[in-house]
């Protein structure tokens, strides 16, 4: 892997347009209050941090995004449209794509196949066509191939590209699960802890890649990530949630010194 | 008209059918071929359909014929000429082997200019080096990476004007509203508009250059001191070229894949010159890590790597058949017993019984052409290995499976050849006899000397460097003892500088006895030390692949490269190693002093970006004694173990420190 200078900041979104905007998400389960009353927005293309302590509700609130989760109260607007009771497939075809904190690819197929189901949704032939490799499907899984391999070239793993995913680094298979998410062509990208268990090296590596994604195909990002040094550099706003509760939303700097912030993450004894 | 236009056609078939060209009367000049713009065009004429470059993109190999590279190289050279290059300018190139930057090569040359291709993997230190010492004026890089380096030197190097990238990934802000940083394809782009104003400039351009001028700078690693610039001229590589394609028997339709770094020199005569003499395909890999994927897809004909890639197969294979099923196994290791004993007479045609050609045969149909296939070298007609000693075994080892590897010695101030092994005539330690053209001759103290048409013209801005090396007559210094043995082939022991003495007076050849440490598997790089001391001494590297593969079958848990390093069975294992290296020593009254006594193994890999090593990996003597002057000391003294700082470079530049307590052992039979 080549190693790169340190990324720069995040694209300075200027004030765009708002993509998705959650307003007083509350979600429970049980007695157990995930998150309470959370709003805030995320700007076409920005890259849009969520951070915060374990169990703080990062995961639940990318899960509400996309349609895994249903809060019970608050409204979601995608794209200017209030959408309620909305499946994963749903966010998919409306261009919600994202990668899991624990991987989830399909560990016998290889890299190639794994992106190419990133592309389910770009697929319109029958059954039958796809079965026999004839027609309108064999045009379609040219055009779609030629898609997945410009992932392929953009994230650098042309040498994995026929390696069962299983017998990948975990670095790797992380890389691979960012490239089927890419190959949806989301407008909106969640990634959770895309980083996690990553050397520094990889990092770095991940780092470029999220900034050219967001710079080469103008996709808004939403990332959950711990490593502050890493968040405050690639994000153009961060929010802070921590026991389900929103802490701080502002701009990198801001959070850097904001009192609750510090508070929270380090543990000011009273 | 007509007429005339089919015969034309008709021999061309006939050339490109044959693979043979035209050497005295080619383009519309009739002068011969002696510069690459020359030849760029005659093969652009006599073989404008036959493919000349290929490169894997987006999966698939995209091939360009002569004719289209012509074009290619007449508009970046156009680009070139617009944005102000001139006569006489330096074009730096930085990047892995991708078609736009053999482009960039010819471009240059065309112009009258000198490409100076710099090694992909420099840091930004070494390119600001050479752009200063070479006034580089104009930059092409392969990528941002390259083109980051560039930028963070630049205000060191006020000469350079223009940068150009071939590929814009995450280059479009640099070059929005530059003046400075351009894209290939905008440069190329400015190149059609200027063939349209000036349509007769290329084919001028192109015939201007002369055999005797000044072809390329090639930088070398320099195992001391910093890079000299060596400054070889057309002739030199044009000539060579030739010799050797005529003592191969090379033809238009080789096939060579362009892996090693552009920079060295064997990849500009094998992938560059040879390929525009003889008009064969170069083909470039996907990435650097694909290199094993496309070799196989490739098959090449043509094939050159240095000893460790071929050691790298032949470790990834072994590895790789442990693992096998115990059917496959004990096939392949029966089979391979069958190679070694008659593959190498089979190969030579040498005689060999009818019964063990039926065996050959099986073998071949069952295990050797399988493992060939996947190896990437079933198609292999010649292979060259050079720049270090080959493990005896590992050179047995290709042979004997049918692939006609042979060794070579060379230099960059020679273009490459100085000896070479014939066909029939290749053994595994000697370098071969003298190439076409070349004179050779012995001194007193054992220093190889030799004369040819490829003897390189000067370093660039170092006429003292020139004077030491090359002396009026053409005789150049090669620095490197040798001798010629009885069946008339050259071997070389060591560094001539580098042999030194025990003080009983006895000879010491590090670098032999290093380099038979390093045909284990298990010992990636040793470091030998004695001169001037009682008794030898060494630093090893182990190999992490072998050894990690051998320590998780042993169920030996290690977390790092030092932990393993440091374990007491890893310990044993380089013992017994360095106690068989021992007796070989013994056998050789010349040698027999040079066992060694004590050793430890370092506690991190010996790296060039600490300046351990030069980028074609070759231990820096001078830099280790200094670095690790009290292991050094330790090892003498007789310790037990040693602790030891060590400041290391990681690979983005940061530095660190590494500490450890290593332990010194005392080579013993007992252990």
């Amino acid at each position: 892997m080549t190693t790169r200078t340190t990324p720069c900041a995040g694209s300075e979104a200027a004030e765009t347009e708002v993509i998705l905007d959650l307003d007083d998400i509350s979600l429970s389960f049980g007695g157990v209050q995930a998150l309470e009353s959370i709003s805030f927005d995320i700007r076409r293309h920005e890259i849009r941090a969520i951070i915060g302590p374990n169990g703080a509700g990062k995961s639940s609130m990318l899960n509400v995004i996309n349609g895994f989760y249903h809060p019970q109260k608050g409204t979601i607007t995608y794209e200017g449209v209030v959408v309620k009771a909305m499946k994963p497939y749903h966010a998919a075809t409306r261009g919600i794509a994202r990668t899991f904190q624990n991987i989830a690819l399909f560990k016998g197929m290889s890299t190639l196949d794994n992106i190419m189901t990133g592309r389910v949704n770009h697929m319109h032939a029958g059954l039958l066509a796809q079965a026999l490799y004839i027609g309108k499907n064999r045009r379609e899984e040219i055009r779609n191939r030629e898609f997945v391999e410009t992932i392929i070239d953009f994230l650098e793993i042309q040498a994995i590209r026929n390696t069962p995913v299983g017998r990948l680094p975990y670095g790797l298979q992380k890389r691979v699960e960012l490239g089927r998410a890419l190959a949806a062509e989301p407008k909106l990208l969640l990634l959770d802890e895309p980083m996690a268990g990553m050397n520094l090296e990889e990092k770095q590596d991940m780092s470029r890649f999220m900034l050219d994604i967001n710079e080469q195909y103008g996709t808004t990002i939403a990332l959950i990530e711990h490593d502050m040094a890493v968040v405050m550099e690639l994000s153009s706003r961060i929010v802070v949630l921590d026991y389900g509760r929103k802490l701080a939303d502002g701009k990198p700097d801001e959070i850097r010194h904001n009192k609750d912030v510090i508070e929270a993450y380090l543990g000011v004894a009273n | 008209m007509a007429r005339h236009w089919s015969l034309v056609t008709s021999i061309k078939t006939a050339v490109g059918a044959s693979g043979l060209l035209n050497e005295d009367t080619p383009s519309s000049e009739g002068a011969a071929a002696d510069t690459f713009p020359k030849l760029l065009l005659r093969n652009a004429e006599q073989l404008a359909s036959h493919p000349a470059i290929r490169e894997k993109e987006f999966g698939i190999w995209h091939t360009r014929t002569w004719s289209e590279v012509k074009s290619e190289v007449e508009q970046l050279a156009g680009g070139l000429l617009a944005l102000g290059f001139e006569r006489g300018d330096k074009l730096l190139i930085i990047g892995d082997n991708r078609p736009q930057l053999y482009w960039s090569i010819t471009a240059a040359q065309c112009l009258g200019g000198i490409p100076v291709p710099t090694y992909q993997d420099a840091v930004a230190d070494e390119i600001q080096y050479v752009l200063e010492h070479a006034e580089a004026r104009f930059v092409i890089a392969e990528d941002q990476e390259q083109i980051d380096k560039v930028l963070e030197i630049q205000e060191h190097c006020p000469l350079v004007q223009h940068l150009i990238y071939d590929d814009p990934r995450g280059l479009e802000k640099y070059s929005t509203g530059s003046d400075r940083i351009h894209a290939f394809t905008v440069v190329q782009e400015k190149g059609r508009q200027y063939l349209d104003k000036h349509p007769g400039f290329f084919i001028n351009s192109c015939q201007q250059g002369k055999g005797v001028d000044a072809a390329v700078f090639l930088y070398t690693s320099g195992t001391t001191g910093k890079p000299k610039g060596v400054v070889l001229s057309y002739d030199n590589f044009v000539k060579t070229a030739r010799s050797g394609i005529e003592l191969e028997h090379l033809t238009a339709d080789e096939e060579v894949l362009a892996y090693l770094p552009m920079a060295w020199v064997g990849d500009h005569l094998f992938s560059y010159a040879q390929s525009y003499c003889a008009g064969f395909c170069v083909s470039c890999p996907e990435s650097a890590q694909t290199v094993q994927q496309d070799l196989r897809e490739i098959g090449p004909t043509y094939y050159f790597a240095p000893p460790r890639i071929f050691e790298n197969m032949l470790t990834t294979v072994m590895i790789r058949m442990e693992d096998a099923g115990i059917i496959k196994r004990q096939m392949f290791h029966y089979f391979l017993a069958v190679a070694r004993r008659v593959g190498s007479d089979i190969l030579d045609g040498k005689p060999v019984s009818f019964l063990n050609r039926v065996r050959y045969w099986l073998g071949e149909w069952t295990i050797y052409a399988p493992l060939k296939n996947t190896l990437g070298l079933s198609r292999v007609r010649l292979a060259y290995t050079a720049g270090e000693a080959i493990g005896p075994d590992i050179f047995s080892f290709y042979r004997s499976l049918g692939i006609n590897i042979k060794q070579l010695y060379g230099q960059t101030e020679a273009a490459v050849f100085v000896t070479i092994q014939p066909d029939g005539e290749v053994f595994p330690d000697t370098v071969g006899k003298p190439a076409p053209g070349v004179e050779i001759e012995i001194q007193d103290n054992g220093e190889v000397l030799y004369r040819s048409p490829g003897v390189f013209l000067e370093y660039y801005k170092n006429a003292q460097a020139t004077r030491e090396t090359k002396d009026e007559e053409g005789w150049v210094h090669t620095g490197d003892a040798g001798y010629f043995d009885q069946v008339g082939h050259l071997r070389i022991i060591d560094r001539a500088k580098d042999v030194g003495k025990l003080t009983n007076g006895e000879l010491f050849a590090p670098k032999f006895l290093e380099n038979k440490l390093k045909f284990f598997p298990q010992i990636k790089e040793a470091v030998c030390f004695g001169d001037n001391r009682s008794f030898v001494t060494a630093f090893v590297n182990i190999d992490l692949d072998a050894v990690g593969n051998w320590a998780e079958r042993e169920n030996i848990p290690y977390a790092s490269y030092q932990e393993l390093a440091g374990h007491e069975k890893v310990y044993s294992m380089v013992n017994d190693c360095i106690l068989q290296v021992n007796k070989d020593l013994t056998a050789d009254p010349k040698l027999a002093s040079s066992t060694i006594h004590r050793f430890l193994i370092l506690h991190k890999e010996l790296d060039a970006d600490d300046g351990e090593m030069t980028r074609t990996r070759k231990v820096r003597r001078r830099v280790i004694a200094e670095k690790y002057a009290v292991l050094i000391d330790a090892l003498f003294e007789g310790q037990g173990v040693c602790h030891v700082d060590t400041e290391v470079t990681f690979e983005d530049g940061r530095k660190g420190v590494i500490s450890a307590d290593l332990e010194i052992r005392e080579i013993s039979s007992a252990a």
